[in-house]
């Protein structure tokens, strides 16, 4: 060790993006809180002591699901036309990614409604509702915070102000959209499939 | 003394002949101003301190913060101990009994514990990972905010109900909060309330400093600052980010289904509508043990920071260190369950637990280990740092040791929720967290200040606190053993604990007197301590490269880094690390 001079080259190492891995911290957390609630969820299938019961009310949601995983698809179409610079082609795709999330909002929306007022499910009726309303719900407000930022990002992009630096803020944008597409995989698995 | 003086000036000459940026070569326009003690100006210094985005304010922020906090705490546990102080005491009502250990429980984990190790950690990572600021510094400031706000909602509570004297409306229903006690049926009005939504603002808080601090870590280094060569603290408090990542979480959605259960009349917790109270205390504990990791990372951090320094040795096995640390967190995300015993899991359940609580054993012995193979063969040397960290050691393992009797099931049953749980535990988090939170202080508060803190009144601060706690917790074990419950607010004479818990009582009050001298000497060191400079410990880490109190902009120049140790290199050219 002593003969080691002290102009050794330092060894530089390429620093990773903070964004990135400030969105990957995030989402750890996210999936942590969303953990539980998926937990108490199936803990909870079968434990209702009255009705309606998930088999009588719940449809599989397929269009609604359909509509939020391709808006992963658009949104990664969207980012690669950013990179290109393709402004047209960015707003088309990125629009469209707010448009099906938007859709898939609606589609909870009714979906609520009809459960509230044809089968007179609430929160407070039995475990069911508490378990379901908390988790979908629980989605629901990740997409909403997510379309804000979203259309945050499209009103930018149409008053021409994002400028190239800002990629790699949208690129950790788009991977809280992803995070927001994944949640859903498990909601629908553990909700309509599983637990129904 | 004025040899050393003479030697750090001699090292700071031979230092300013090196390429590392040196402290005070810039003018600081800041300090030139003169400062007239006028209101505007009271105002505007305030208005400073409250805009700030500065790591080295908001972490200078938390410290205070958390220390009122440990004054209030701290307050309500001597007024605990004194209602136990012997039997059939009518000193405090039943009720305020159980809202002041509530309280005292609470402020002390997630207003003192916590946010006293984020203010350290705000204000050395950036020092010693020799960059300019934390890496979202309004995410920071915002972490921060969120984290005062909650202790003000929790303490909020005071007021309404019976009046300051009653104290208040504040939450009764213990620090784990069980269900379904916490349910509306049998917590009514608002004090349950004030504790979870106190407990989710200070949990954003927390969440959001653990993406601070990981993202710091690892985008923001100066050059040639590998992973490895970072500062054990900065690796413990990684692992401590992600534990609160981890941890702090699930409490918050726990938090959020209480929350759901007493406002929308959701049946989580409701064991009247099939609800499970079990599942509360599964996702408390999930948040619960991974917590104390959360607390004793740091101070582990502290410790391989001090250690080193006052055995004039590097550390002993730096990737082995790093190694434990992680696998400690690792497992301690598994043991969760070892606070149940006695709810009545199966066999295996239990069998699982308590394997995995003992395996956590073998990590820390290994940091004890390379901690003890430190100090072996260096020149140690008896500063008050050093006097917290050796008691740290001695504590620690004692309080892990009770820890792998409590993980044996079977003892579990017969101790579980006695005293000599609670004296387990304090002596990990006195014994070993806050004595380990002193030694950080005497250590970098010449740092912070650009003064030291006063020798004498150090080392009566320490005897008296050693002295004070183990009068009190190591006698605590014993009413436990003898089958003394916590959380009552008196017992009968012919129980055979009044002594006992007089002497708890009498360490409690020799502990408050220690304290009293600590903030003391933080009072006065900060006028008439003596000059610091910038290394009084001949220390080896960037941090103490700056100025202390460092200027706003951190370095003069980045920092370049070619050891663990940089500044060992530049004092010892011929002899790099």
């Amino acid at each position: 060790m002593s003969t080691l001079p002290i102009s050794v080259p330092v060894t530089d190492t390429h620093l990773p993006y903070k964004g990135r891995v400030a969105m990957f911290t995030l989402i750890a957390a996210e999936s942590a809180i969303f953990s539980i609630f998926v937990v108490a969820y199936i803990y909870y299938i079968g434990q209702s002591l009255s009705g309606p019961t998930p088999r009588e009310v719940l449809d599989l949601p397929i269009f609604n699901t359909i509509f939020l995983l391709s808006s992963s698809l658009t949104i990664m179409l969207a980012e690669r036309a950013l990179v290109r610079r393709a402004m047209g082609n960015f707003n088309l795709f990125w629009g469209l990614t707010i448009l099906l999330g938007a859709i898939f909002l609606i589609g909870t929306g009714r979906e609520w409604y009809k459960l509230i007022t044809v089968d007179h499910l609430t929160i407070s009726t039995n475990l069911f509702g508490t378990t379901y309303y908390s988790l979908v719900g629980l989605h629901a407000l990740h997409v909403i915070v997510g379309l804000i930022l979203l259309t945050a990002v499209l009103v930018f992009s149409l008053m021409k102000a994002l400028r190239p630096e800002d990629t790699k803020r949208i690129e950790v944008l788009a991977l809280y959209w992803h995070f927001v597409d994944c949640v859903w995989i498990v909601v629908f698995t553990v909700v309509y499939v599983i637990g129904r | 003394m004025a040899q050393r003086g003479a030697a750090i000036r001699q090292e700071g000459k031979s230092m300013s002949e090196s390429s590392m940026p040196l402290p005070g070569r810039l003018p600081d326009a800041a300090e030139q101003e003169s400062r007239a003690d006028t209101f505007g100006n009271i105002v505007e210094i305030l208005h400073d301190w409250v805009t700030t985005v500065d790591h080295k304010k908001i972490g200078i922020l938390y410290i205070l913060y958390s220390l009122a906090m440990l004054v209030a705490g701290g307050i309500e546990i001597l007024l605990i101990r004194l209602q136990l102080a012997g039997p059939r005491l009518n000193i405090i009502p039943a009720e305020v009994f159980n809202r002041l250990f509530t309280m005292h429980g609470t402020t002390m984990i997630f207003f003192v514990a916590m946010p006293i190790f984020v203010g350290f950690a705000n204000y050395l990572v950036p020092l010693m990972l020799g960059v300019r600021d934390i890496a979202f510094p309004r995410l920071n400031a915002f972490s921060f905010w969120m984290t005062a706000f909650g202790g003000l909602l929790l303490y909020y509570s005071f007021l309404g109900g019976d009046g300051l004297q009653g104290a208040g409306t504040a939450p009764d229903v213990g620090w784990f909060a069980y269900a379904p006690l916490t349910e509306r049926a049998f917590s009514r009005g608002h004090s349950t309330d004030f504790w979870a939504l106190a407990l989710i603002l200070s949990g954003f808080g927390s969440i959001g400093g653990a993406i601070n601090f990981i993202t710091t870590a690892f985008c923001l280094r100066c050059k040639g600052m590998t992973l490895f060569r970072m500062p054990l603290f900065v690796w413990l408090m990684i692992v401590s980010s992600v534990l609160v990542i981890l941890a702090v979480s699930p409490l918050t959605a726990a938090q959020a289904m209480l929350l759901i259960d007493r406002y929308l009349g959701g049946h989580f917790f409701d064991t009247q509508a099939g609800g499970s109270a079990t599942i509360w205390m599964h996702f408390f504990w999930i948040f619960g043990h991974p917590e104390v990791y959360v607390l004793i990372m740091p101070a582990f951090g502290i410790a391989s920071e001090v250690i080193p320094v006052f055995s004039r040795k590097a550390i002993f096995g730096y990737p082995a260190m790093v190694a434990a640390s992680v696998s400690i967190a690792f497992v301690s995300l598994s043991v969760w369950a070892h606070h149940m015993f006695t709810i009545g899991m199966s066999a295996a359940g239990n069998a699982f637990f308590a394997l995995s609580t003992m395996i956590v054993g073998i990590p820390t012995g290994i940091k004890i280990f390379n901690w003890l193979a430190t100090l072996w063969g260096g020149k140690i040397r008896f500063e008050v740092p050093m006097l917290f960290s050796l008691a740290f050691l001695f504590q620690f393992l004692i309080a892990g040791l009770t820890g792998i009797m409590l993980a044996v099931a079977p003892f579990n049953w017969q101790l579980h929720n006695s005293y000599f749980v609670v004296a387990h535990f304090h002596y990990v988090i006195v014994g070993a967290i806050l004595f380990m939170v002193f030694a950080g202080f005497y250590y970098w508060y010449p740092k912070v200040t650009g003064r030291m803190l006063d020798d004498r009144l150090g080392k009566l601060h320490f005897w008296l606190f050693v002295i004070g706690f183990h009068v009190t917790f190591d006698v605590m074990h014993i009413p436990g053993i003898l089958g003394m419950p916590r959380q009552i607010y008196t017992y009968e004479i012919d129980r055979g604990w009044g002594t006992l818990n007089l002497i708890v009582t009498i360490g409690a009050f020799i502990q408050a007197i220690a304290i009293i001298i600590f903030v003391l000497n933080l009072i006065v060191s900060l006028f008439k301590g003596k000059i610091a400079g910038p290394d009084p410990w001949d220390a080896w880490t960037l941090e103490w490269t700056t100025a202390s109190p460092p200027h706003d902009y951190n370095f003069d120049a980045e920092p370049v880094v070619y050891s663990a140790r940089p500044l060992w290199d530049l004092k010892h050219p011929d002899d790099p690390d």
